[in-house]
């Protein structure tokens, strides 16, 4: 089958247009591509309905200004880089989507799916969000009306075990990932928290499962046999939490790591939040089991959220933090209403709790600067 | 003799102290930043050599939101660090919460034993701080210190935008509706201490409250601060250099 390119194609930077030649050449094999947005979404049912599933997240301003065309000004950065690559045609993953998949997770993101609909086909799953109303009834009817839609529409046949196959294989490469990032437990830790959120963001765009274990296996490898533990002796070990931070990382980790400290843990949806729950691949009922797994991510569109507030002090302990920093988007109402259980939490612990809110601009990096320095300088 | 100056470079006023090794104040200087605080940098150097500063003999720490600019300093301090040593030391104390009032940001600052414990300040908008009472002022016609002596004889009215931009066309609505200028000056004080209230229920304040900061010699502000927060806010006319005497404080850490 042939595919176009976007009608401005020439005018992009290279490392875009091989963005979009990777993706073309996905398609040109037959792989059908589902853009994602959250760690909620299943990825098993659409690794096994034959999708490749990549993340839509948007990590820049340059398409904000083109989305506030549409979208509210005070909304999250996140949602309207998102839209804004949707809309623009800028995005080689959103571009090339057969599918969007989203979840009814917080009020922005739902709202601009319903919009987004209209640009490309867009599927709402309906997270539930508490654990007061038997959520895993509602969850596992929500996955098997989204198994129906994909059989429908895409003319393919989900069975049970093909989920189980797909399920063994996610949980092998979150427990293989998860190796990675326990390497930060280590005195010193042997990797920055930089180069470690890159190479977490870089595993989300390899898309074969193999190719997957093969990469991570060989970072972790790379990382014991050469890692220099030194350069982070006497640092002050920071566990960062909140909201998706691949968008302001110079603003806020390397801020840390330039001010004596260490980022040790991402407690945030692409580092630990979603990486050590499994599936119950042995379970009678698989999609059940899915849906099981899926339920225990502690992000704040829950109420009460009471599996963060489990995680937290868990790794704390475990990666031994000497600090949080909580990093917030502007305007994420769930995230930001819970910094102050957050903050009450962590003076529980005795952990000093430092929590910034910040955008997708430049314009507030010295009085972050600030605030990271002092906080460091406080520990 | 050995000098341990601190230099605090903040967006509005430049403050700058020199001690000696006994902790003593030889010189305290005051200036506006300016639009370059390298060149604000440049103008204390040439000031301390010619009051008999010897450079040579001497230890600077640069403090504030300019403090990167200060090419002769031994060491930069956040003005968090530095506010929280400076007030221990102007008011005698180890324990205390300091309200600092800047030209951009509005920080509290919790200390026990002499150290920050914890700290809050202001996100990108400038409500609540100085630049916000500066603004008002202008659109008033008045001076920031007279803007807190007429809101005294003020009340009944007050401003809802948090926002300095939003703010400053309610002010200027309201002198369109003939609002008498102390119940205006009033409504600017009181949005003031209300976010600096705001900011304060996320900490917890310690028994002692200091004000620092260039606002703290306003009398009226210290007391409707006070009113408030519900505990007497300290002031002292060492206040305005807190930063800077931290600063000095630090550069004694500096080993030679």
């Amino acid at each position: 089958m042939e595919y176009t390119l976007p009608e401005q194609f020439e005018e992009f930077a290279d490392a875009r247009k091989a963005g979009f030649l990777r993706v073309k050449g996905l398609k040109e094999q037959g792989h059908k591509v589902a853009g994602i947005f959250c760690t909620f979404t299943p990825t098993e049912i659409l690794d096994a309905a034959g999708f490749v599933s990549v993340s839509l997240c948007g990590m820049s301003d340059e398409t904000i200004p083109a989305a506030e065309s549409h979208l509210p000004k005070n909304m999250c950065p996140l949602i309207k880089s998102s839209y804004g690559f949707a809309l623009t045609d800028k995005c080689p993953y959103t571009y090339f989507s057969d599918l969007i998949v989203g979840e009814t997770t917080c009020d922005g993101k739902k709202k601009m799916y319903e919009m987004l609909n209209d640009i490309k086909p867009t599927y709402i799953l309906h997270l539930p969000q508490g654990y007061d109303s038997d959520p895993v009834t509602v969850w596992t009817a929500e996955l098997r009306r989204f198994i129906q839609y994909l059989e429908e529409h895409f003319d393919v046949t989900i069975t049970d075990d093909m989920l189980r196959e797909a399920a063994r294989k996610r949980n092998e490469q979150r427990r293989t990932h998860l190796k990675l990032m326990e390497l930060q437990k280590q005195t010193p830790p042997p990797l920055g928290g930089m180069q470690m959120y890159a190479t977490m963001e870089g595993v989300g765009f390899v898309f074969t499962h193999e190719e997957r274990i093969a990469k991570l296996n060989a970072l972790r490898e790379s990382v014991e046999a050469n890692a220099d533990t030194s350069a982070f002796a006497g640092a002050k070990r920071i566990m960062v939490t909140g909201c998706p931070i691949g968008g302001v990382l110079g603003k806020t980790v390397k801020a840390i790591e330039q001010s004596g400290g260490v980022v040790v843990c991402f407690e945030n949806c692409s580092g630990i939040k979603a990486a050590y729950q499994m599936v119950d691949t042995e379970a009678e009922d698989i999609v059940k089991a899915i849906a099981e797994r899926y339920l225990q991510i502690g992000c704040s569109v829950m109420t009460p959220n009471k599996e963060r507030m489990k995680m937290i002090p868990k790794f704390v302990e475990e990666f031994k933090v000497d600090g949080i920093v909580e990093v917030d988007l502007q305007a994420c109402t769930p995230y930001c209403v819970e910094t102050f259980k957050v903050k009450q939490l962590a003076d529980q612990l005795n952990i000093p709790y430092l929590a910034v809110e910040t955008d997708y601009s430049q314009s507030d990096s010295g009085q972050l600067a600030t605030r990271m320095e002092a906080f460091l300088e406080m520990l | 003799m050995n000098y341990y100056i601190g230099i605090d470079i903040g967006s509005t006023c430049a403050k700058t102290v020199v001690m000696d090794e006994n902790k003593t104040i030889l010189h305290r200087l005051l200036q506006p930043t300016g639009w370059s605080s390298v060149d604000t940098a440049q103008a204390i150097h040439e000031k301390l050599e010619a009051l008999g500063v010897d450079f040579a003999q001497a230890k600077v720490v640069a403090t504030g939101y300019g403090r990167i600019s200060v090419p002769y300093a031994d060491k930069c301090v956040t003005e968090i660090t530095c506010h929280g040593r400076g007030t221990c030391f102007v008011y005698g104390s180890e324990n205390l919460t300091v309200i600092d009032i800047g030209g951009q940001d509005t920080k509290l600052i919790s200390v026990e034993n002499g150290m920050v414990k914890d700290f809050i300040m202001n996100d990108k908008c400038s409500a609540g701080t100085g630049r916000f009472l500066e603004v008002m002022a202008n659109t008033l016609g008045l001076r920031p210190e007279e803007l807190c002596q007429l809101a005294a004889s003020g009340g009944g009215i007050s401003i809802s935008s948090m926002c300095t931009v939003f703010a400053e066309s309610e002010v200027i609505s309201l002198i369109g509706r003939g609002e008498a200028k102390e119940n205006i000056a009033y409504a600017v004080v009181d949005s003031i201490v209300k976010k600096v209230a705001s900011q304060a229920g996320r900490l917890t304040l310690g028994k002692t409250v200091c004000l620092t900061g260039g606002l703290c010699e306003f009398d009226y502000l210290c007391e409707s601060l006070s009113k408030k927060l519900g505990v007497s806010v300290n002031t002292n006319p060492d206040g305005r250099y807190a930063g800077a005497i931290g600063a000095a404080l630090s550069a004694m850490n500096i080993r030679k």
